[in-house]
């Protein structure tokens, strides 16, 4: 019964998202206001519907319902009650429910905090929500109804929670990286409510940034999440791969960055309009892209979990119409620039559009990247796959470039700025980072290594940089703290995020020189020596979990032939489903990461080990941590909700 | 005018990707094309599994239209591909059969189990001959013609559907 209601709940969800794309369309296009306040309360009725009909696949799980199919086939009744509660997104039907729930949230926010725009266009952002809520509905009703019953006779129990997902980021992955890919459904909004209305104002700019903000931060959070759990999950070691579905959430992530840099043009100056209203439409079509591959299995991936040309057929559809309907708006209504306000050579628009154009070429590298083997196969090339070392060699360096300019952005003026300026600011921080940069390899690790010098240089100028920066503007107040007190929420957000970029650097480039990896096969009695780090391994015995069983080697640790703890990895077996999976053992620190793991066993006394150190490891999601807060500073920023009141008044 | 033509280009570029999407759909990730299409079969020359006395080489492929099957006792889907193996050999399908890396007692007690479906099954102890196919994994079936020439190769198990979509027309069409 109850998972009929949330079927029920989902059919009348797309009816209220039809109600929610007409009624206050019809409204803004003949003035009616009772019609265009309706949006209002369809997104409530949207809001409520999508959340029964997702508490009713929630309570299916819970209670083992297991003639519920997406139940059977992705839970199981020995599976603590959390992993129960997270195995509901654990796949196809149920992730792009927790889609549409994220998109209705989204949506229910708008038509609560967008109070102050003006009912047209409030309308018209909502009626656009309510079109992409359609499509996903849609989707879910016609191809991949995650209520689908397997009746007369259920299985008596479900095949498991694919163990891989069997983990705390695994838990909270999906879910903020959704609210990340939806969120720029919100800035996506504002922009075809703006290309519809033809009002493209520094107030349509001020709107959105802190829309794009939240998104960025959602989107920051659980790409770096991913990346976390793919690292000690995974049992290899690594952080990123450049996997298709890595680079599905990296490349809404690099143009949404694009955009809320171009937006602070498009609100300050009103320059760059046309082009970030592109960037809204970019970043929400290459969030519904990495939906397409991951959903469709046109690409294949680790990730990959749903091999159905049907739903891509219809993926592929609904991309059509969005994006190629919004670039066809676009096309048709963007404004053409006939006197744009001038700005010179050094100014803080030359920085940004240089901020644009080089996060530009990276997405569009990534892009190509990620699709070539989709191209070089759909033209019968062959087939071929483009590795990591493709990528890096158009990302390091691009983003190196990025890193030396984020710095004088801030310190820049608009219009024009005075390179003496740029001197008298950062010459002490440039000559310092450049210090620290060249002494670090010398004191860090034998053997000099230029690039770790250059690494150290480039991140400490981005900290020491911005900070500088920071510190040249509270100084030009009378004191220290009423300087600090005059600066924005959002700029200090902006050098906090900038200061993530550069320790996320620092921890990347030292992460990858100074690794030291070692896959080897291990006796018990035996002892890796890794620098200072002695790993012995002393036994491998059986365990019982609640789903597995699983082999648990005993390694104890030395640091400088004193005990420093012990390390217990596993090689676990799942019962449902006879998986194997590598679990981890952990020594995490803020300048390295122990990391052991096992393999096979090799013979009777004998496993393959990976015993690896990692220094900065733990810098790469930290500076992650950091973007995230700076965001949330910027979004917190007062400025941006002032002006609630007035228009509101001016509507009675 | 000009300014507005050029706001069309994102819609163009998006648009030729859509076709490429579209194609990409109906191209399945997984087909691994073999080096070995189009070329003679490797040579071998093999102990017989139920008679180890005997050697078989690749001659045992050429003469009719075969399938050469790879297959292992340790390897779970071989034994969801085997019933189907034999139902085609009893349709008069010629299979060879490659026992790889597996232990022969075991393979022999599976035969004598499961039903046989090969006409000869040499024993690849080494997994020299799969070295030699490319092999990426059992199971495996290739696709061989009277003259030897490697025309097919599927990897994974044969069940109903590839076998009358995508092998029966191939080794129809052979004949």
């Amino acid at each position: 019964m109850v998972p009929e209601v949330g079927h029920f709940a989902l059919i009348l969800a797309l009816f209220f998202s039809f109600a929610l794309v007409v009624l206050p369309l019809l409204g803004a296009s003949s003035g009616n206001r009772l019609l265009m306040l309706s949006g209002r309360s369809l997104s409530y009725g949207l809001f409520v519907m999508v959340s029964i009909s997702f508490a009713c696949l929630v309570y299916a799980f819970v209670t083992d319902d297991f003639s519920v199919a997406y139940a059977a086939s992705h839970s199981n009744s020995l599976l603590p009650i959390y992993y129960k509660v997270s195995a509901v997104w654990g796949g196809h039907e149920g992730s792009l429910l927790l889609w549409v729930m994220m998109l209705a949230g989204w949506t229910l926010a708008i038509a609560i905090f967008s109070g102050s725009l003006p009912l047209p266009v409030q309308a018209r952002v909502l009626a656009v929500m309510g079109f992409i809520s359609i499509g996903f509905l849609l989707f879910m009703l016609l191809t991949s109804n995650p209520f689908d019953r397997v009746l007369p006779i259920p299985p008596a129990d479900g095949s498991d929670l694919n163990p891989l997902l069997q983990d705390i980021g695994l838990i909270l992955h999906p879910p903020i990286l959704y609210m990340g890919y939806v969120g720029f459904s919100a800035t996506f909004a504002f922009a075809i409510a703006a290309l519809l209305t033809g009002k493209l104002d520094s107030a349509w700019a001020r709107w959105c940034r802190p829309w794009a903000n939240t998104a960025w931060l959602f989107l920051t959070l659980g790409i770096a999440l991913g990346s976390w759990w793919a690292y000690y999950e995974l049992g290899w070691g690594g952080w990123w791969f450049w996997d298709p579905v890595e680079n599905a959430s990296f490349l809404p992530w690099l143009v949404g960055t694009a955009l809320i840099h171009s937006l602070a043009v498009s609100e300050k100056r009103g320059l760059f309009k046309s082009w970030t209203i592109l960037l809204a439409i970019f970043t929400f079509s290459l969030s519904l892209l990495g939906t397409f591959l991951v959903r469709s299995g046109v690409l294949t991936s680790v990730h990959a979990f749903a091999n159905d040309p049907d739903r891509g057929v219809f993926i592929l559809g609904f991309l059509l119409v969005v994006v190629g309907g919004s670039l066809a708006l676009f096309a048709l209504r963007a404004p053409v620039v006939k006197n744009a306000p001038s700005f010179k050579w050094t100014s803080r628009e030359t920085l940004l559009l240089s901020n644009n154009v080089l996060l530009m070429i990276i997405m569009i590298t990534v892009l190509l990247g990620t699709l070539y083997p989709l191209i070089a196969d759909a033209l019968n090339w062959g087939k071929i796959s483009v590795g990591p070392p493709y990528f890096n060699l158009f990302f390091i360096p691009l983003m190196g470039i990025i890193c030396v300019l984020m710095v004088l952005g801030p310190v820049s003026n608009w219009k024009r700025t005075d390179p003496k300026r740029f001197v008298r600011v950062l010459a002490k921080p440039w000559a310092l980072s450049l210090v620290v940069g060249l002494l670090f390899p010398i004191f860090y690790a034998e053997g000099y290594s230029w690039l770790a010098a250059l690494s150290v240089f480039i991140g400490g100028w981005v900290i020491i940089g911005s900070l500088g920066d920071m510190w040249s503007k509270m100084r030009s107040n009378k004191s220290l703290r009423q300087g600090y007190r005059q600066l924005g929420l959002s700029y200090k957000g902006m050098i906090v995020a900038h200061i993530g970029i550069g320790v996320t650097a620092i921890g990347v480039c030292l992460n990858s020189l100074y690794s030291d990896l070692r896959d080897v096969r291990m006796e018990v009695g035996q002892v890796v020596q890794i620098e200072d780090w002695g790993f012995r391994l002393e036994d491998v015995y059986r365990v019982e979990g609640p789903n597995y069983i699983a082999d648990e080697a005993l390694v104890t640790v030395k640091h400088k032939d004193r005990f420093y703890r012990e390390m217990k990895p596993q090689k676990r077996r799942y019962l449902s489903g006879g998986n194997i999976m590598t679990e981890v053992a952990l020594d995490p620190g803020l300048f390295r990461d122990l990391y052991v793991a096992m393999g096979e066993p090799v013979s009777e006394n004998a496993w393959a080990m990976r015993v690896h150190f990692k220094p900065f490891v733990r810098w790469i999601w930290g500076g992650a941590v950091l973007m995230a807060i700076g965001a949330g500073m910027a979004v917190a920023d007062r400025r941006y909700r002032r002006r609630k009141s007035a228009p509101k008044k001016a509507a009675v | 005018m000009k300014q507005r033509l050029a706001l069309f280009v994102p819609l163009g570029v998006f648009l030729l990707l859509s076709v490429l999407f579209f194609r990409g759909l109906f191209l399945d990730p997984n087909a691994m094309p073999s080096e070995l299409v189009g070329r003679e079969a490797p040579s071998f020359d093999l102990p017989d599994l139920l008679a180890p006395e005997q050697r078989v080489t690749e001659a045992v492929l050429k003469g009719e239209v075969t399938l050469l099957n790879v297959w292992a006792t340790w390897c779970p889907p071989c034994r969801v591909e085997h019933p189907y193996l034999v139902d085609l050999a009893e349709s008069g399908i010629p299979i060879v059969g490659v026992n790889y890396k597996d232990d022969t007692d075991a393979a022999r007690d599976w035969l004598r189990d499961l039903g046989d479906p090969y006409i000869r099954t040499v024993i690849d102890a080494s997994g020299r001959l799969g070295i030699d196919l490319g092999l990426t994994g059992a199971p495996e079936t290739y696709l061989v013609d009277a003259n030897g020439i490697i025309h097919y190769r599927h990897i994974g198990i044969v069940d109903d559907e590839v076998w009358e979509q995508t092998l029966k027309p191939l080794y129809e069409s052979l004949q």
